[in-house]
């Protein structure tokens, strides 16, 4: 990689990282979701369950 | 500035899930049906046991409610996987991992796929409809989930021992990260149990088509999110080499 056209890039500061960390729980949530639930947490999940069906499989997740 | 590389790592996911989707349409969806044709036939075969299946007489979801499914759920994915992918490149930015922001973005979108989809297929590969106990599923979510974690942290031991050995030669660097992630992820392989409960007589060509498909979807989803995601940064980082004139005549 050629150092010239690619400046080093001030690190953004780890305080405004930590308060989008809370982010993160929201999109494990969201691939939670569509990979894992069962119906076992959600009341929806079997309908989702059974809606995302081929998703799963196809992501390679465990599926019934 | 973390809201904007948040932002275009959503989008990126969500394409980049819709990319993957199209995919998975056109090269998964015939071996889902016939592994649901192999299933169904099987199950007429022992109506006794087919009452508590998820692929029974009265679906919940229609089969085309599922084909639309798909799209659903690998647009959903892709965006929560592009959320966490910017965060990471939000966080490692300036501080790891290449200077060139959009090969940052691919190196990171590499790593991802070897941390969550490569290492885990290797050890726990998808499964078609048909295979698999629904017994046993709750071990295995536990089980896939560790080897997810397994993963993550090989690919951080990767990262780690790369950068111990900053001081050495390009060789020590590179068989110092080679190390750093093949120990822990080849002896989770090893070590992991195995889970095998493809039904006898199942077509060994099906679910290798099957297993490629799904491996592929992966594939597509991960090199979109790290393409789109460097051409955006690349798009980004570079307002100044072309002038706005054409948009602002005077």
């Amino acid at each position: 990689m050629s150092q010239i056209s690619a400046p080093h890039t001030p690190p953004l500061p780890w305080s405004g990282i930590a308060r989008w960390l809370l982010a993160v729980p929201v999109l494990l949530l969201l691939a939670y979701l569509v990979a894992f639930d069962n119906g076992a947490v959600s009341q929806a999940g079997d309908y989702l369950h059974e809606l995302m069906h081929d998703g799963r499989h196809l992501l390679g997740v465990p599926c019934h | 500035m973390i809201a904007k590389l948040i932002v275009r790592g959503l989008l990126a996911g969500l394409l980049a899930g819709l990319l993957a989707a199209v995919f998975a349409y056109t090269a998964g969806e015939p071996h889902i049906d016939s592994a649901i044709a192999l299933e169904e036939a099987a199950a007429a075969s022992q109506p006794e046991a087919a009452h508590d299946h998820d692929h029974g007489e009265e679906p919940v979801v229609s089969r085309d409610g599922q084909r639309f499914g798909l799209f659903l759920a690998l647009a959903l994915y892709g965006t929560a996987a592009g959320g966490l992918f910017a965060l990471a490149f939000a966080a490692l930015r300036g501080r790891a991992g290449p200077r060139s922001e959009p090969v940052l973005a691919l190196s990171l979108a590499g790593a991802a796929f070897v941390a969550v989809v490569l290492v885990p297929f290797l050890k726990y590969p998808a499964n078609p409809p048909a295979v698999g106990d629904p017994e046993t599923i709750g071990r295995r979510t536990v089980l896939y989930l560790v080897i997810v974690v397994v993963g993550l942290l090989a690919v951080a031991a990767a990262g780690a021992a790369y950068r111990l050995a900053a001081n050495g030669p390009a060789p020590a660097r590179w068989l110092a990260g080679g190390a750093g992630f093949l120990v822990p992820a080849g002896a989770a392989l090893a070590l992991m149990p195995t889970v095998d409960e493809v039904p006898a007589g199942f077509p060994a060509t099906l679910l290798w088509d099957f297993r490629i498909a799904s491996l592929g979807t992966q594939v597509v989803l991960w090199a979109a999110v790290g393409a789109l995601y460097a051409l955006a940064t690349h798009r980004a980082t570079r307002p100044a080499s072309r002038p706005a004139t054409a948009a602002t005549p005077a």
